[in-house]
């Protein structure tokens, strides 16, 4: 069995990180995401060519390729080294931003034309109708299919183990060393992951049902099953934006 | 666990080297989703509970964990229960099996994407549960699923250099013991 | 009588007359809390037509849908040519049925759907050999012939090769009566089959249903809201309301002097649609 030490050490900081670089790149993401999906709904084609190539080249861009160029091509570059936890911050933050633009885009895009014209109807700005009309409707189809891709944000912070960053996989791969048995902290190791994408599932719950209220829409009911998944139901499809990543299409 | 420059430079070969493992752990990889992900999506149809169920619960818990974690599970733990596979055949098991949850969910759309109607059709003529699914639901079903099916594909081959990972890892193991 | 109802109470041990072909005995079905059928008890003789008629929500579908085994009833049992469909008897006692008891004699039951439930992916000629050559276990050149008869006998000889979304709605129910038929059923289940047609598009589809009642000894179950084709083909006619037989007798009866008053009204809406 893991010792009590080791746990101490090298876990319970490791999961304290994996929650910091989740929160910060999620964050990053999150600012990139929305200013990148509603630059692709704009008129000006200048505006949507910049953000749509954004979009093109980091969706195709692999998380950790691109973690590991950051930290081991760069600085051969630039002769400056990234503080490797920055670095992993960095790359999930702007490919998951990718992939959130395209959520964003998806679900402005899924609202009614007519709201759009009552807005411009009644006078306001460009900026007052994205921001009074079109993303309080958009909003609450997009908490579903942001839910599956925090959770793939999530799962890709154990990337960062691989630059050094002493993320709780990390804390877990020491402890493998340490100790003679590999399967107590690896089954732990997965255990904490699927218990965090539930904490976060449920938590995005909770703010679909208020997004839907404050809407006025009724909250979704859910069966007994979909209450136990992690997997959003209107994850998938609704906004055309894949619950994994890569599958943005 | 200290990668300095040294470390990195022998990585780093390995790593573009790695590109022609990316291919062939995608491919096999991909075989494995495609396969399994039918599987568990035929599963999750069985009329029987203590079918449905387990079924259920190991691929919601292998789609939310990462995969690198399931790598190195497989890696390091596998053996001390019995099978010890090489670092490749290890991340093409875990690659197929991590996405066969998530091609689980594509096969789960386009099968209740089939009208009711083909099933009560198929039922009508006495068709073999068998011929019902081989002859009448997938290939309609099939059909409506390529293109998300594709879109796994390609998350796959953005994933798979994390085999070059636990060949690293093994590769410093030995070197550190 | 063709069609009998009855109330008394049968043990379904005796399979008193040999010319009934089905039976349903006592038959409740709920869907939640709402019963739609209540003790339902009738049976249909061999080679007999007889027409479902109803307002609809009355159970017509139910019915046909639960000789079909797409639905199992809550209470009761149904009998198809001497054998249990709903249950199965072993050792004298009646028990939940196996699959395979349930497949073997469903194989005499034949249903042609509302919405024709073709299969996509199968051209119309597959379409009708399917079941028979992989159920029934026929050579292919055998299966081939009596799809072919039976296509040419719907008048679609030349639609073969076709896929049903290159046919009209009338087309593909045609070639869903031929399916249906190639299964040699004894009973053959009809529910609204020109329902879902455009309205020039019926009259072919009758025709061809006309024709099968006329020169098949098939026995069948229809359920429609054509009048005057009910009264061309049936034998007998079953009114329903909410769940139960209020009236039955040969469409003459039924049709020109109905006893019920409920009959009356329903017949006088449908009637005035004509
Ligand atoms: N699958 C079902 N679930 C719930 N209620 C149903 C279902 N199928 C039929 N019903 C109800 O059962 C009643 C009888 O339906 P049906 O047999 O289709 O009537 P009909 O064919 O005479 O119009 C209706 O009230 C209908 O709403
Ligand atoms: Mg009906």
């Amino acid at each position: 069995m893991m010792t009590r030490g080791m746990f101490e050490t090298y876990f319970l900081p490791g999961v304290w990180i994996t929650i910091q670089v989740t929160l910060y790149s999620a964050l990053m993401a999150a600012v990139i995401a929305f200013v990148i999906g509603t630059m692709r709904t704009s008129q000006l084609w200048i505006v949507r060519f910049i953000s749509g190539t954004y979009f093109e080249i980091f969706r195709g861009m692999s998380a950790l390729v691109f973690m590991f160029w950051l930290v081991f091509s760069l600085p051969l570059i630039f002769q400056w080294q990234l503080v490797p936890m920055f670095a992993g911050v960095l790359a999930m933050g702007l490919t998951y931003g990718a992939y959130g633009s395209e959520i964003v885009r998806g679900a402005l895009a899924a609202v009614p034309v007519a709201q759009r014209e009552a807005g411009l109807a009644l006078g306001f700005s460009r900026f007052d109708r994205l921001r009074r009309i079109e993303i309080p409707q958009a909003w609450p189809e997009m908490v579903p299919p942001l839910n599956n891709l925090l959770i793939e944000l999530l799962k890709c912070t154990a990337l960062v183990s691989t630059i050094t960053v002493a993320d709780m996989t990390f804390a877990g791969n020491l402890v493998r060393i340490g100790e003679s048995e590999s399967a107590p902290i690896y089954t732990l190791l997965l255990v904490v992951y699927f218990v965090m994408a539930f904490i976060i599932t449920r938590g995005m719950r909770v703010v679909e049902r208020q997004a839907k209220a404050g809407i006025g829409q009724a909250p979704p009911r859910t069966s007994f099953w979909e209450k136990l998944s992690l997997r959003e139901p209107g994850g998938e499809g609704t906004t055309g934006a894949p619950s994994k990543i890569g599958g943005a299409q | 666990m200290n990668w300095e420059w040294d470390a990195v430079q022998d990585f780093m070969p390995l790593f573009w080297d790695g590109l022609w493992v990316t291919l062939k752990a995608t491919f096999w990889g991909t075989v494995i989703a495609f396969v399994l992900g039918l599987i568990w999506a035929i599963a999750q149809r069985s009329p029987f509970r203590w079918v449905r169920w387990p079924v259920n619960a190991i691929t919601e818990f292998i789609r939310n964990t990462p995969l690198l974690v399931q790598l190195f599970f497989l890696f390091y733990v596998l053996p001390e229960w019995g099978p010890s596979w090489s670092p490749l055949t290890t991340g093409i098991v875990g690659l197929g099996v991590h996405f066969s949850t998530y091609t689980a969910e594509v096969y789960r759309a386009g099968i209740e994407g089939v009208p009711v109607g083909q099933w009560e059709a198929a039922k009508a003529l006495s068709l073999s549960r068998v011929r019902t699914w081989a002859v009448v639901i997938l290939p309609q079903a099939i059909r409506r699923i390529t293109p998300a099916l594709g879109n796994y594909v390609i998350a796959m081959l953005k994933d798979s250099p994390m085999i070059a990972i636990i060949g690293a890892l093994d590769m410093l193991g030995q070197a550190e013991v | 009588m063709p069609a009998s109802v009855d109330s008394q109470e049968s043990n379904g041990q005796s399979r008193a007359s040999g010319a009934e072909l089905v039976r349903f005995n006592k038959i409740t079905k709920r869907f939640g809390d709402v019963k739609v059928l209540d003790e339902l008890s009738f049976s249909v003789d061999t080679g007999k037509h007889v027409t479902l008629i109803g307002p609809s929500g009355s159970g017509k579908t139910t019915i046909l849908r639960l000789l079909m085994t797409l639905l199992t009833p809550d209470e009761g049992s149904i009998v198809v040519d001497g054998d249990y469909l709903t249950h199965q008897e072993k050792n004298g006692k009646l028990v939940k049925p196996s699959e395979k008891h349930v497949r073997e004699v469903r194989k005499k039951i034949g249903m042609v759907f509302q919405q024709f439930n073709l299969f996509p992916n199968m051209k119309v000629l597959r379409n009708v050999t399917e079941a028979p050559r992989h159920v029934l276990g026929l050579p292919k050149d055998e299966a081939v012939h009596r799809a072919e008869e039976l296509i040419e006998l719907v008048g679609l000889s030349e639609h073969l090769d076709k896929y049903p979304s290159q046919l009209s709605g009338g087309q593909q129910q045609r070639v869903a009566i031929a399916r249906a038929l190639a299964m040699r059923p004894q009973v053959l289940c009809l529910d609204e089959v020109t329902a879902a047609l455009d309205p020039e598009l019926v009259a072919g589809v009758l025709d061809v249903l006309r024709d099968i009642a006329q020169t098949a000894d098939i026995t069948m179950l229809v359920v429609t809201h054509e009048m005057s084709f009910a009264r061309d083909i049936s034998d007998a006619v079953l009114m329903f309301d909410a769940g139960k037989i209020i009236e039955s007798g040969p469409p003459d009866k039924i049709f020109t002097d109905p006893e019920h008053g409920r009959t009356r009204e329903f017949l006088s809406t449908v009637l005035r649609g004509l």
